[in-house]
């Protein structure tokens, strides 16, 4: 699968309390409203300004702290099409995967604010358009992969009709 | 020689039909399964869309109200009916309000050394002061883990933290963590199990190593584990489930990605400032910070014990008077032994409030909120921005000793002094 879009850069250690804060904690039997709150203490303008098939681009340890799913969920409602960040958090980067939200974990210092970007999840290519720079990345373990393609753990499961390793 | 295992391998070997080392992808039964009530409502839903109506294993799957209870409004509340409803339907068991966080009952009640534990929580990893490979996930995970009894693992590396050496004088085991995560960082061990020994560790008591698992994952790990030994024998007994013990121990020549030794006789109190949990500094570096609230309790610093160093502090004295001080025992068993100690009414003496057992105000929704450029000393385990329910407010985390402190000197103070 191919990616293309363009680039909304954020620094290192975004918590889950900066993606999804924990006074939106009544919304989360509400994700459409929750989701208006998306990256809101990272950068207020946020969800009112994504594009379907955007990026999120980010530095180190992207998602840290809570186990909260509803953070990969609400970038994934908010329409974004991958999170790329030089490192992510444990819990996120497989919170990430469970729903189906693709995560690339690479260098990100040559990427900007406002770059196009491509991204090619089978091979492990970044290709900055704008900067006409190529980032190879290791692509998902094959398990990951497979969930992700799934469309997620649950549809996964689904399909396998068990929980396999493959 | 074949090399031995570590604790993370020697339990997920335990658990699944393959030899296992790091780095290997196992699938394993899983023994204890959880949720709260800010993940549990997105499990329930997950579990329907895999189309079952019922759990693999009733008995070791629980359900916590923890983290806004009782509820503060009513969109929570009907997140708790459809939790009940649930819990009715499949015959799982349920600690409703007031009965605890998630964690504290737990380590009282479930997790026994080398169990699996796996929690749709990140502080999940505090088992593994019982010797428990127990550790958090996302909502989604947990509801495959409820629903098949399995989940999958990526054996992850380990790191052997060496601990000797004698506490000084107000220093204790949440110094000791603010210390390592300051100096391995936020992201020091990403993915990697922290497994603590020596001698400082062999007279450590449950209450303290629970502190050091929790904060685990502060620095990235996937868990903390420890041995199980007398100390955790002692614990079992105390909760009335000495039949759960077993010896649960590293081979002699098993294999460690890093090794990081720790003498605890140089360490001073600590405190992390805002607004990452690896911000440490020592209690004298940190400086005049008049403090707004101090919060003693949550998963981290809530047990009896923590009240019980906190409370030895403020005995006889007052809180500071534009100093707010909130208490929340972690458990109910906690809140009555503080009753029965005399602690709460010392916490009532020196003007403090005390509140239900539950997380409290930690996770900023309700109970304790911070006000714009309000500053919060809390025991708990995290600062980030916004955490406490207000992006203009600022966290600082320490011991409940220096909590205590600095709740009758209305700043940030050193415990040595008083
Ligand atoms: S006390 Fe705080 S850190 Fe612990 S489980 Fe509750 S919200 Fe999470």
């Amino acid at each position: 699968m191919v990616l293309r879009g363009k680039v909304w850069k954020f620094g290192d250690s975004i918590s889950t309390d900066l993606i999804t804060p924990g006074r939106y904690y009544h919304l989360r039997s509400n994700l459409p409203e929750l989701a208006k709150h998306a990256m809101e203490d990272a950068d207020p303008t946020f969800s009112s300004k994504v594009k379907k098939g955007d990026f999120i681009v980010a530095g180190k340890d992207f998602g840290l702290g809570s186990s909260r799913e509803h953070a990969p969920i609400v970038i994934k409602l908010s329409g974004v099409g991958a999170v790329i960040a030089h490192s992510f958090a444990r819990i996120f980067y497989r919170n990430a995967i469970n729903v189906g939200l693709p995560v690339v974990s690479c260098n990100t210092d040559q990427i900007d604010e406002g770059d196009t970007l491509e991204v090619d999840l089978e091979r492990g290519i970044l290709y900055n358009i704008t900067k006409d720079v190529k980032i190879k990345y290791q692509p998902l373990p094959s398990l990951m992969k497979t969930i992700l393609e799934a469309g997620g753990l649950v549809p996964y499961v689904k399909k396998h009709g068990d929980l396999k390793l493959v | 020689m074949i090399r031995g295992k570590n604790l993370a391998e020697k339990i997920l070997n335990e658990h699944t039909i393959k030899d296992v080392k790091a780095n290997d992808f196992v699938i394993c039964e899983v023994d204890i399964c959880f949720a709260h009530d800010g993940t549990g409502p997105l499990a329930i839903d997950q579990i329907k869309k895999l189309g079952k109506e019922s759990v693999a294993k009733p008995d070791k799957t629980i359900l916590f109200m923890d983290h806004a209870s009782p509820s503060p409004r009513r969109e929570l509340s009907n997140t708790h009916l459809l939790m009940r409803s649930f819990v009715n339907q499949t015959g799982i068991i349920l600690h409703d309000v007031g009965c605890g966080v998630c964690h504290q009952i737990v380590s009282e009640s479930y997790a026994k050394p080398g169990d699996i534990v796996v929690g749709a929580d990140s502080h999940t990893c505090t088992a593994g002061a019982l010797g428990a490979f127990a550790t958090g996930m996302g909502s989604t995970d947990i509801a495959v883990a409820m629903a098949l009894g399995k989940t999958w693992f990526r054996v992850p590396e380990t790191f052997k933290i060496q601990v000797d050496g004698i506490f000084n004088k107000m220093v204790y085991a949440k110094d000791l963590m603010l210390f390592i995560i300051g100096e391995i960082g936020a992201n020091g061990a990403t993915y990697k199990s922290l497994e603590f020994s020596g001698s400082n560790i062999n007279v450590m008591e449950i209450s303290e190593r629970m502190t050091l698992a929790n904060m685990a994952v502060e620095a990235g790990a996937k868990c903390g584990l420890f041995s199980s030994d007398s100390k955790t024998k002692m614990y079992l007994q105390k909760h009335g489930r000495e039949e759960d013990f077993r010896d649960v121990y590293p081979d002699e020549n098993a294999k460690y990605e890093r090794n990081i030794d720790i003498d605890v006789s140089k360490l001073s109190p600590m405190v992390s400032c805002p607004d990452t949990v690896d911000n440490v500094k020592t209690v004298d570096e940190v400086g005049d910070i008049k403090v707004d609230q101090v919060y003693i309790g949550t998963c981290t610093n809530g047990r009896i014990e923590d009240l019980r160093i906190a409370a030895k502090i403020i005995k006889g004295e007052k809180k500071h008077k534009n100093t707010r001080l909130i208490i929340v025992p972690a458990s109910p068993k906690t809140y009555m032994e503080a009753i029965k100690e005399g602690i709460i009414e010392t916490f009532i003496e020196a003007g403090g409030v005390i509140m239900p057992p539950s997380c409290g105000p930690c996770v900023g929704v309700h109970q304790g909120i911070l006000g714009n450029g309000e500053i919060c000393l809390s025991t708990q385990n995290r600062n980030f921005k916004g955490r406490m329910g207000n992006p203009e407010g600022y966290i600082y985390l320490s011991s409940p000793a220096t909590a205590a402190a600095s709740a009758i000197m209305g700043k940030i103070t050193d415990p040595r002094g008083m």
